[in-house]
This record gives structure tokens, C-alpha cells and sequence, in this order.
């Protein structure tokens, strides 16, 4: 099997976390991103799979680590298959109330933290003639969603960015698709009350929340296929037809 | 290695040529056959090489605009 160099953002839980167990499971070698660094527990635990785990912590929205993230997992591994973006937060308010810090939080990281770290993959994917970058929307960034202006104003700029970087980078054989999940259970919906859940599985046709390994299936199967760039993929039990 | 060296090792590289293809009149988008995306990879890589900033690639079309551009970037 050929061995990918893949790159994970925000893989220190959730989704993210599912993503790159996965390609560790299957031999690959995963760069671990979170905002602050792993415990030695957690850094064990990554460790443990097949595949060789590295360990980069810092903050995408820095354009500067953003940076130095691509340039370190080039130089280490020679090579970069598979640039994940998911790293991701929410500031949910009603617009009414929402701060201009929390607009501009949700937007650094999920909106602009991906450019800066395409912008530089994309460099080093040009010259290989090969790669493949998938970035995590969100059923939100199609349908809109009370209290989420910001996050799906992120999700949705997310679209439009990989879509307009399949067009440019096509040429080259690089190719980035986009993932749209809808209700995954993770800390992120974890932290939803019941209630709140109830009502939202009432939006879903197919009546469960979705698994983290469920999304993350989907992004293995991305990175190696060479046919399909500039593509948004629903994960979210039908949830975008009731949009 | 000289200024122009560098950059025809760049190009040489970048769009898969010969050497001797890659001259100080030659011009890149007509001759090398370069489309934007194999320019601004040549741009960047000399960017880093040399550790400069090219702020537009308006007035470069030889191997000579580059090594002159560079030339009065590294000197300044």
C-alpha cells in the first residue's frame, strides 16, 4: 500500500479526531492539529495505530503557523496527500446580539484558517501534479440556521473557496472537495441540550444523530479517488432537503 | 551560482525543461509554453530562493526581467 502523508486540522477530538484515526488505522501518516498541545495520554493514544502520528499544535487562523504547519510536515515527510480542513468553532447568537468578536473568531478559524492553510498546501500539491484537499462545511452553510449567522456564513465562504480552488488547481491534477455534515455526534453537538437535540432530529429524515467515522469514511474515500473535485457531500441523514 | 543560474535552475525544474532551452532572452510564456499557474510557481519559488517580494508579474515576460527584477531587489 502506498503510504499517504495526510494533514488533519482540529483532529484533537471530534470529527476531526475520527478522521485521523482512520488513516492512522490504515497505516497512513497523520499530522495532529489542535489549537493547544496533546497530553502525553492523548499523544499515546494516537500513537498506538498503525500509522505514524505527528504532532503540531497551534492556531490556523495565524497565517504564520498555518505556514510553518505545511512547511514542517514537508519537510518531515517529503510529500502531502491529504490536506483536511477541520478545524472548526462556534460563537452561536441571535444576530441581534452577536459581537463583532464573535463574528470575527468563527470566521478566523473556520473561514480564513482554511485559506491560509490551502494557500500554502497548494504550493507544494502544485508541484507534485498531485493532492487532494477537503474542507469541512457544514448543512448550516447551505440552509442557514437561527443563532449561527457567523458559523454558516464560515461553512458557506467554505463552499466557494473550495470550489474556487478545484477550478484554479485542476490543471495540476490537485483536486479539493468539500464535506458538509449535518447533526455528528461530538463535543461540539454534545454540548446541546436535549431539547434542543430532540428538535433537531425532527429535521433529520433519518431520525439519528451521525457518527464522527461516518464522515470520516467519506474522506478517505475523497483521497483516493482522482475523478471528482469541486463537490459539496451531504452527511447529515437527509437533513439539506428539509433545508 | 549567479543570480541567473538560480533562477534558469527554477525554471528548468518548474516546467520540466532543458537547460540550454531556458535563455536570458527567452521568453517564458511563448517560448516555455508557461501558462499563469507555471508563472506564479516560478514567482514563488524565486520569492523564497531569494527572499524578496514580487509584488506583480506586469513586465516580466523574459528570463532577463526576472534576473534584473531580482538583481535590483537583492541589492537595495
Amino acid at each position: 500500500m502506498d503510504t499517504k502523508t495526510i494533514i488533519v486540522t482540529g483532529s484533537s477530538r471530534g470529527i476531526g479526531k475520527a478522521i485521523a484515526e482512520k488513516f492512522l488505522r490504515e497505516g497512513h501518516t497523520v499530522v495532529i492539529n489542535g489549537r493547544s498541545e496533546l497530553s502525553e495520554e492523548a499523544k499515546t493514544h494516537y500513537s498506538s495505530y498503525k500509522g505514524t502520528a505527528h504532532f503540531i499544535a497551534g492556531d490556523v487562523s495565524d497565517p504564520t503557523f498555518a505556514k510553518a504547519l505545511i512547511k514542517e510536515t514537508k519537510k518531515q515527510f517529503k510529500k502531502i496527500d491529504v490536506l483536511v480542513n477541520n478545524a472548526g468553532i462556534t460563537r452561536d447568537n441571535l444576530i441581534i446580539r452577536m459581537s463583532d468578536e464573535e463574528f470575527d473568531a468563527t470566521l478566523n478559524i473556520n473561514l480564513k484558517g482554511t485559506f491560509y492553510t490551502s494557500r500554502e498546501v497548494a504550493k507544494v500539491m502544485l508541484k507534485q501534479r498531485a493532492g487532494h484537499i477537503i474542507n469541512l462545511s457544514s448543512v448550516v452553510g447551505t440552509v442557514g440556521n437561527p443563532g449561527q449567522a457567523n458559523y454558516a456564513a464560515s461553512k458557506a465562504g467554505v463552499i466557494g473557496l473550495t470550489k474556487s480552488l478545484a477550478k484554479e488547481l485542476a490543471p495540476r491534477g490537485v483536486l479539493s472537495n468539500a464535506i458538509a455534515p449535518g447533526f455528528i455526534e461530538s463535543d461540539m453537538t454534545g454540548e446541546l441540550s436535549e431539547e434542543v437535540k430532540e428538535k433537531a432530529l425532527e429535521a433529520v429524515p433519518l431520525s439519528r444523530l451521525g457518527k464522527a467515522e461516518e464522515v470520516a469514511e467519506l474522506v478517505g474515500f475523497l483521497s483516493d479517488q482522482h475523478y471528482i473535485t469541486g463537490q459539496v457531500f451531504h452527511v447529515d441523514g437527509g437533513m439539506v432537503m428539509n433545508g | 551560482m549567479t543570480t541567473f543560474e538560480k533562477i534558469q535552475e527554477i525554471i528548468v525544474d518548474q516546467l520540466d525543461k532543458e537547460e540550454s532551452e531556458v535563455q536570458r532572452s527567452t521568453n517564458f510564456r511563448e517560448e516555455l509554453e508557461a501558462d499563469s499557474l507555471d508563472l506564479f510557481q516560478i514567482i514563488n519559488d524565486i520569492e523564497d530562493e531569494f527572499d524578496i517580494k514580487i509584488e506583480s508579474e506586469e513586465g516580466l515576460s523574459t528570463v532577463e526581467d526576472l534576473v534584473k527584477y531580482v538583481e535590483t531587489q537583492t541589492e537595495a
